[in-house]
């Protein structure tokens, strides 16, 4: 088995993406990716890998190709809304600069 | 009439290699990263996963000169030491191979150009580890040198290869220091132990240096990798710069660097070192260093070995599969 030539994708185990999250009250963050055959093997070998140095209280796994994206390609239609709305953020209110507690 | 449908095709794709060259030239000019779903130039592409698959084979072959010293580690603490990170160069091959993944070739791919004898490893790995002080060299030069060469490559243009390259150097320091640790130890023990240390650096020396790659106008490559970002400093600049670290710490070992032409260049700011022997370099990349055939050797035979247990694991998840969706029909 482990001679067989390669590029043989049958052989391969499936790719997991791994977030882990560093402490109580932060949220999980994209570590990397590693093979496992399965979901469980997948969280060891993270655990493993992402967490020599108690880097993490908790872990999740999830199958790469699970993972939706967005196209990098329209990147300029797909986050157009917010161009222009500045109105959104504080910084846009500028008359009310020096008032306390605002 | 015929050939008319295939015209629009054609334009509409270069159209789309335009665009997407365009913006590859706007996020590098912006110093920016490329992500793997961005266009990126073939060169590139191709460029970044020989890097970076190479840099993922010298850190598993790079495990097995220290890893032969695990047993006859002097203590429990250094058996421990030697171990975790025997332990972290594995996981430094996992990331890096994670990150090149992420330019499609597969892993299992890169691993058989490995076995295949068909990639290359960093040089150093090839020489052999002879003594205890080895360990102490290799912590102190080998991983020190890596240091020098992998901080500016957190930087790089790639994404994952950068933070692939945060992990790591985060990591490199603690196996610097322990290495270091190791000579000091033996420079201040017995004459026996000192002459160990100093035999060990002597050995290291050079092929630490090599390890930064050929010399400036010798490397036709770098010139391509620093357009791209890839690459920050040239060879020797990063190299003079390491010399000039370890020329200090030399001192506080208590032992000598063996470069009889090693000075600091007040009028160009530089460290000078001897000249390399760059035709040893070249023989032991082209597969004709002491150690080469032995490691090729143990890394098929180690990747023989994990055959059943990589069946093991899938036989296992098969079987757990099956059950949960027996347990799912039941219910
Ligand atoms: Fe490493
Ligand atoms: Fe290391």
């Amino acid at each position: 088995m482990s001679n067989q030539p390669m590029g043989n994708q049958t052989n391969i185990w499936p790719l997991w993406e791994v977030f882990v999250r560093s402490s109580r009250g932060l949220s999980h963050v994209h570590a990397g990716s590693l093979h496992a055959p399965d979901a469980e093997m997948a969280l060891r070998n993270a655990r493993d890998l992402y967490t020599r140095r108690n880097e993490g209280v908790s872990i999740w796994v999830v199958p790469s190709e699970a993972i939706t994206a967005s196209d990098p390609d329209a990147k300029g239609s797909f986050f157009e809304s917010p161009q222009g709305k500045d109105y959104r953020h504080a910084t846009y209110y500028t008359k009310s600069e020096g008032v306390k507690h605002l | 009439m015929a050939a008319a449908p295939l015209q629009p095709v054609a334009a509409e794709a270069s159209e789309e290699d335009r665009a997407g060259q365009a913006a590859f030239d706007r996020i590098i000019a912006d110093d920016s990263r490329i992500e793997p779903t961005d266009w990126m130039p073939e060169a590139y592409r191709k460029t970044l996963t020989r890097q970076i698959s190479q840099h993922a084979h010298s850190e598993i072959i790079g495990m097995q000169p220290e890893a032969n010293w695990i047993t006859r580690a002097p203590s429990l603490k250094r058996k421990s030491i030697l171990m975790a990170k025997v332990q972290d160069e594995a996981g430094h091959g996992l990331y890096l191979y994670s990150a090149a993944e992420t330019l499609g070739t597969p892993r299992d791919v890169l691993n058989q150009q490995l076995l295949d004898g068909k990639a290359k490893y960093s040089s150093i790995f090839n020489y052999p580890a002879r003594s205890w002080a080895d360990m102490g060299a290799i912590g102190w030069l080998v991983d020190g040198a890596a240091i020098a060469n992998q901080v500016p490559l957190c930087r790089a243009s790639y994404g994952p290869y950068g933070r692939a390259m945060v992990r790591i150097c985060k990591e490199e320091s603690f196996h610097q220091r322990q290495g270091f640790e190791i000579l000091l130890e033996l420079s201040h023990g017995t004459p026996e132990q000192k002459k160990m240390a100093q035999d060990a650096v002597n050995r290291f020396y050079a092929p630490a240096l090599m390890m930064f790659g050929p010399p400036d106008d010798d490397s036709p490559n770098s010139k391509q990798s620093m357009a791209w970002n890839i690459k920050r400093f040239s060879n020797d600049e990063l190299r003079q710069r390491f010399v000039g670290m370890i020329a200090e710490q030399v001192k506080v070992l208590g032992l000598t660097l063996p470069d009889p032409e090693l000075r600091f260049d007040e009028e160009t700011g530089k460290w000078i070192h001897m000249e390399l022997d760059w035709q040893e370099f070249k023989d032991v990349i082209a597969g004709r260093g002491p150690c080469n055939a032995q490691r090729l050797e143990r890394r098929r035979e180690a990747h023989a070995n994990g055959a059943w247990v990589r069946e093991a694991a899938r036989a296992y998840a098969q079987k757990a599969g099956q059950r949960k969706m027996q347990k799912a029909g039941a219910a």
